[in-house]
């Protein structure tokens, strides 16, 4: 018990700095919700190791810190560093007036989180008021409690956009804040559209993000997602994403984190709607002391629904990469297909990568496959590119890239990734593109 | 250029060369005969400096610098190319950026000038058509998903566009047909010159009768038992390795 205590007595600075946060807000259920929601993550408290789901997470160090309430200065942004647009920016944990602009988006409707909530339009937030189990506590919990900011976006029946929204984060804390953001994406039926995320810093960046996504897809709507996080290397990055598939949609989904002291990205998806498909693929490349932390969770609910998840780790120097893939097929889900692909690869002796998948399945008649792997880099094949002139650390690159190359196949668009290109993190790119 | 002096190697710890001597001289084409496990494979191994091959005693003078101690790739900058008796399949790595990068890296360390992409472009078709091959090969990721023989023909492709001083050719004619080492054979006499020497390695004499060598070496247990012209290889055809390694001892 000693050390339990122990772990609970440090765990309350994070808890306790974060409690002090809470503000007032007129609206008596959204305040309600607020405060249980605060009450629900003090009383589960900070997790510790013990926990499965936190085994890999470097959480000790993370627990005795505070983070006060984000007020760092906007810093100016050059317009020709941004992606272009239609674009939503958010500087320090705010929307940026100034650069965001979605005029160029037909039949989508894009209002902030933070209007929302003065207009007392509880409709539109009532989003906030679900509910989280205690073990997805405290931190979702916390964005409950504390997110003031954030993007809703509707995009309209039977719409079909044809550019990308970037949807840029850029932070440059140069004190310990916190900024929890909260957003809801909708796609309505029979609606088409894409999404590019972009999670940076400017210079420094010593600060803590906790990032909330609902993502709700109706019946036949189709989302593609990519999400490049390549914060500076001090800071803390909780991302979740709650996605709900209804009937006859397709979810594509990329996630690429090469950057973050500790990143924990958390992705569920509930296929609930019979013919939904999802295909989300990552890649995660650890460098320093950083850790990344992904834990995917996917539910086949309904018959005949579908998800294919590959997933590339890459660990140099001192870093970490966690992985963990859940994939449950409830009874009932017939006819279901999942497939998950798990490879990693060890660049560094002093680096550590940890890798479960899990499959849980309750139903007959399902088709499902699953693999993980750990590995270096195949040593004929450096031999064989070194043989012919190509340095050691050229060749060693060109074979990681290889290796996760497959992973940004998993959105099937290839003309998306070349769009993608330029604001790929510096170890990812890629010269080969040219003679692809 | 190349002179090889009592050369003893090992692999993982165990010796394979012991006691190899060999003196190549530009222009010349040697042939390395020999039964399996003779050590063919480890001399080009060696040669090239590949992780794990140990030269214990001896000396590799390649136009009179010792290069016990250099990395594949700076073997390969001063001119020294193995043709692999099994090229390794690299999926994902384009074929023609790895051969730009591999061509511009060798330039960059001799302090020439790197290629744009346009100019590679222009080499590259021009020595595509010297050997009749097809372009698709660009395109492909290196080696993967080629048949035995167009693996063998990127081998010599390579050689053409990379134009080394010495090559090493280890096995070059295993798991070919007859047209394919008709093929392969003519990329590798087009590429002879006064200026470059060849190292061929092969277990049969089929290869020889279309590049025509000036020296054949016989090998056995780690070392050359028996020299001589290309009759030697002929010989070799009718008696076996048996009784000439027997009669050299």
């Amino acid at each position: 018990m000693p050390a339990l205590q122990r772990v609970r007595a440090e765990m309350s600075n994070f808890l306790d700095s974060q409690a002090q946060q809470l503000t007032q807000h007129a609206n008596p259920q959204l305040q309600t919700w607020r405060e249980n929601a605060l009450a629900q993550a003090m009383r589960v408290g900070f997790p510790h190791n013990k926990l499965e789901r936190w085994k890999y997470a470097p959480l000790r160090a993370l627990a005795s810190k505070s983070y006060a309430a984000e007020n760092s200065a906007s810093e100016a942004i050059d317009a020709n560093q941004l992606p272009p647009t239609p674009r939503i920016v958010f500087v320090n944990g705010r929307l940026n007036a100034v650069h965001t602009d979605t005029s160029a988006l037909q039949g989508v409707q894009v209002r902030s989180l933070a209007d929302i909530l003065q207009s007392n339009d509880e409709r539109s937030y009532s989003f906030l008021g679900r509910k989280f189990p205690d073990l997805d506590a405290p931190f979702a919990s916390l964005n409950t409690a504390l997110a003031e900011h954030g993007v809703l976006i509707a995009v309209a029946e039977h719409n079909t956009v044809e550019t990308a929204l970037h949807i840029v984060f850029i932070s440059n804390n140069q004190t310990p804040s916190g900024q929890y953001l909260r957003h809801l994406i909708e796609c309505r039926e029979y609606s088409q559209f894409q999404i590019i995320e972009h999670h940076y810093s400017l210079g420094e960046n010593i600060g803590m993000g906790n990032q909330l996504m609902h993502i709700h897809l109706k019946p036949h709507a189709q989302l593609t997602h990519v999400r490049i996080q390549r914060c500076a290397h001090q800071a803390i990055q909780f991302s979740r994403n709650d996605v709900i598939l209804a009937g006859h949609t397709s979810y594509k989904r990329l996630d690429i984190e090469t950057g973050a002291h500790f990143s924990r990205h958390e992705l569920n998806i509930d296929l609930q709607g019979e013919h939904a498909q999802a295909s989300a693929g990552g890649v995660l490349w650890g460098t320093g002391n950083s850790t990344l932390d992904t834990r995917l969770v996917v539910r086949h609910q309904a018959p005949n629904t579908e998800c294919q998840l590959v997933w590339r780790g890459l660990a140099d120097d001192k870093a970490r990469v966690n992985f963990y893939g859940g994939i449950t097929i409830e009874k009932g889900a017939d006819g279901a297909n999942a497939a998950l692909s798990n490879k990693n690869l060890l660049l560094s002796k002093q680096a550590q990568i940890n890798t479960q998948p899990a499959l849980e399945i309750y139903a007959d008649e399902v088709k499902a496959a699953h693999g993980a792997t750990v590995g270096q880099l195949d040593s004929a094949a450096l031999f064989y590119l070194r043989s012919r002139g190509v340095p050691k650390e050229q060749a060693e690159k060109l074979l990681s890239q290889a290796f996760y190359a497959e992973a940004l196949e998993s959105i099937r668009d290839d003309s998306l990734v070349l769009q993608l290109l330029p604001y790929l993190p510096q170890i990812l790119q890629r010269e080969q593109e040219d003679f692809v | 250029m190349l002179e090889i002096k009592n050369l003893h190697a090992n692999v993982f710890g165990k010796e394979i060369l012991k006691g190899f001597n060999l003196t190549l001289e530009a222009g010349k084409v040697h042939a390395i005969m020999g039964p399996n496990g003779a050590g063919k494979s480890t001399l080009g191994y060696v040669l090239s400096g590949r992780e794990g091959y140990e030269i214990s005693s001896g000396q590799v003078l390649f136009n009179g610098q010792d290069i016990a101690e250099l990395t594949p790739e700076q073997r390969a900058a001063l001119g020294i190319f193995l043709a692999f008796q099994y090229p390794v399949e690299i999926p994902g790595v384009n074929n023609t950026y790895f051969l730009r990068a591999a061509l511009n890296a060798q330039r960059k360390a001799r302090g020439e000038p790197e290629m744009d992409s346009m100019a590679f472009l222009k080499l590259v078709r021009q020595k595509l058509s010297v050997l009749h091959l097809k372009d698709e090969l660009l395109h492909r990721a290196v080696n993967t998903g080629f048949s035995g023989g167009e693996k063998k023909r990127n081998e010599i492709f390579q050689l053409a566009l990379l134009e080394p001083k010495l090559a090493i050719l280890d096995e070059t004619d295993s798991g070919l047909d007859i047209d394919a080492l008709k093929a392969v054979a003519a990329g590798v006499n087009h590429m002879r010159s006064p200026e470059r020497a060849f190292l061929i390695i092969t277990h049969y004499q089929r290869l020889l009768d279309y590049i025509k060598p000036d020296v054949v070496h016989v090998m056995s247990e780690g070392r050359i038992v028996a020299s001589g012209g290309p009759e030697l290889a002929l010989q070799l055809e009718r008696e076996g390795y048996a009784s000439i390694a027997e009669s050299a001892r």
